[in-house]
């Protein structure tokens, strides 16, 4: 179709004008040109890609090391016998931490003297749990707590690697909170503080959950972060999806177990990232309609 | 004579170096409508958010039917229940409906159970016409609607005394004059209210007093007839040429 010479009214029953069916017609045909170009360049890109792994000298090794299939369908039952120990870690602590971040981001809001100690305190904590590599403290905790020998403290790696991840991850959650707290505009807490509501009231029935809802993604992002963490509490010899795949890869002097058990931390992982994308999307939909930028 | 609902005497407010309320004398006696006029920066608003105890006074004495409320040992939420507050930019709660908004202070701090604060709400909404909008969230409502409920919410606690800072003034003129006839409305039904605004016209016909404020200090007040159309001070007539200027009748 050729641009129209000038602009006619189309009449009332005719449907859009000259003009405009010519820009619909337009933009279809850049739109064609777009996706075809796309394919074009992503095949492209994969075989330099694939054809510079696969000519390296040292390919033929690393495809015997890495992807053996036989090892990788020997390794597999374990490994996701592992992952389900991996999922269930997974659960209570990201419960545990979400109750500990929340409550440690309230206690560095509390206001006035009498708190300064309990202010001081979770400060203290979000610094020192933020700062320390949770390896370190994953052998601080696993090795050090059961070795004081106090009555009913727990020996089970797994319940020692949880405690660990809740401290290491309660302390970032509870910055993330304390962000979204702050984030709540001071006129929100005048107008609840002139109904007569309390400072307590204030927090838990007006700021805090307009806090919650603008750190939700953020808090996806720590969950999918703390997805694949969970995987080290298999230094403590927890028999975890890591630590199954170490013991299949050091019998088949093999490395495709850990292969096998990355991909599944992987495709654990995918679901949350979805949602974790729709949600921001939706959020950023309802404040701004997009215009032609 | 009885005792006014608020008094205010020798009131200062300072922020840093800079003080906003030099020394504020003011009595608002039961049933009465007070405007608070002056160019921005003047304290109208300060002295409202002292009054509410948002802000401590750093001199002077607020009384609330009488009792000391700058006493440090008061109870400041038990007051700030007898205060009612509308603010400019209405700060209606987002994530609660427009029910929920109206319910909340008096099922917390009024301890009214769920369905007499429903009821009661219901009331106050059919009044200013926005009953069937309970169940929207604010965000669904034009300004002048969320307006409107944010002075039903500041009226679900029986309060004692209104305060409305500049409650038009985030308004499109169409949507003004909703909100303003309500504040007629409650005159009429005997509410006493302090109100900085900068609608002359209304200020005009529903004020019982009008109080000029500048730089800090109440430099005129008196009936609106007299304040607002033979102001005795230089600054007064200055202040009411140019906001008429500016198109505020």
């Amino acid at each position: 179709m050729t641009v129209p010479a000038e602009y006619s009214p189309a009449l009332p029953d005719d449907g859009p004008s000259d003009l405009q069916r010519w820009r619909e017609d337009y933009r279809r045909s850049r739109t064609r040109r777009s996706t075809a170009l796309a394919g074009v360049s992503t095949v492209v890109f994969l075989t330099v890609v694939g054809a510079a792994i696969v000519l390296s000298p040292g390919w033929p090794r690393v495809k015997a090391t890495f992807l053996d299939w036989e090892v990788a369908k020997d390794s597999l039952p374990d490994i996701l016998l592992g992952l389900w120990l991996n999922i269930r870690v997974l659960a209570v602590s990201a419960v545990l931490i979400v109750v500990v971040g929340l409550g440690i981001a309230a206690l560095r809001t509390l206001r006035g003297p009498l708190w300064f100690p309990v202010r001081a305190l979770a400060a203290a904590y979000t610094d020192f749990f933020r700062g320390m590599p949770l390896i370190i403290l994953l052998y601080l905790v696993g090795f050090g707590l059961p070795g004081l020998q106090l009555r009913g403290m727990p020996t089970s790696p797994v319940v020692l690697g949880t405690i660990a991840l809740v401290l290491t991850y309660s302390a970032y959650v509870a910055e993330v909170f304390r962000a979204g707290i702050e984030s709540v505009h001071p006129s929100q807490r005048a107008a609840a503080r002139s109904l007569g509501l309390s400072y307590g009231q204030t927090m838990r029935r007006v700021v805090l959950p307009q806090a919650v809802r603008r750190v939700t993604p953020p808090l996806l992002n720590d969950f999918v972060a703390l997805q694949k963490d969970v995987g080290l509490i298999s230094v403590l010899g927890a028999f975890d999806a890591v630590r199954y795949a170490q013991v299949h890869a050091d019998a088949a002097f093999n490395f495709t177990p850990y292969l096998v058990a990355g991909l599944l931390f992987v495709l654990l992982a995918i679901p949350t990232i979805r949602v974790a994308d729709w949600y921001s999307l939706r959020a950023v939909r309802r404040q701004q309609a997009s215009g032609a930028l | 004579m009885t005792t006014p609902v608020l008094s205010c005497e020798g009131v200062v407010k300072r922020f840093g170096a800079h003080t906003v309320l030099r020394s504020i004398d003011l009595a608002v006696a039961e049933h009465q409508v007070v405007t608070l006029i002056g160019a921005s920066g003047s304290g109208k608003s300060s002295l409202l958010r002292c009054i509410n105890l948002l802000e401590t006074v750093d001199d002077g004495v607020i009384r609330l039917d009488g009792e000391d409320i700058t006493d440090p040992r008061i109870d400041a939420d038990a007051v700030r229940r007898r205060i009612g507050v509308v603010f400019q930019a209405y700060n209606l709660f987002p994530h609660m409906t427009v029910l929920a908004n109206v319910t909340l202070a008096p099922r917390l701090v009024g301890k009214a159970d769920k369905a007499e604060a429903e009821e009661r709400a219901m009331v106050l909404l059919r009044r200013v016409g926005l009953a069937e909008k309970a169940l929207e969230y604010p965000d669904r409502l034009s300004g002048g609607q969320q307006q409107r409920v944010a002075v039903v919410r500041a009226l679900a606690n029986d309060p004692r005394l209104l305060l409305l800072d500049e409650v038009t003034s985030a308004l499109d003129p169409e949507l003004v004059g909703e909100v303003l006839s309500l504040v007629g409305e409650l005159k009429e039904q005997g509410m006493t209210i302090v109100m900085a605004t900068h609608e002359m016209s209304f200020a005009r016909q529903a004020a019982d007093t009008v109080v000029f404020l500048d730089a800090g200090v109440v430099l005129e007040q008196g009936p609106p007839e007299q304040v607002l159309v033979e102001p005795t001070e230089p600054r007064t007539r200055q202040f009411l040429a140019r906001i008429l200027d500016a198109g505020h009748r």
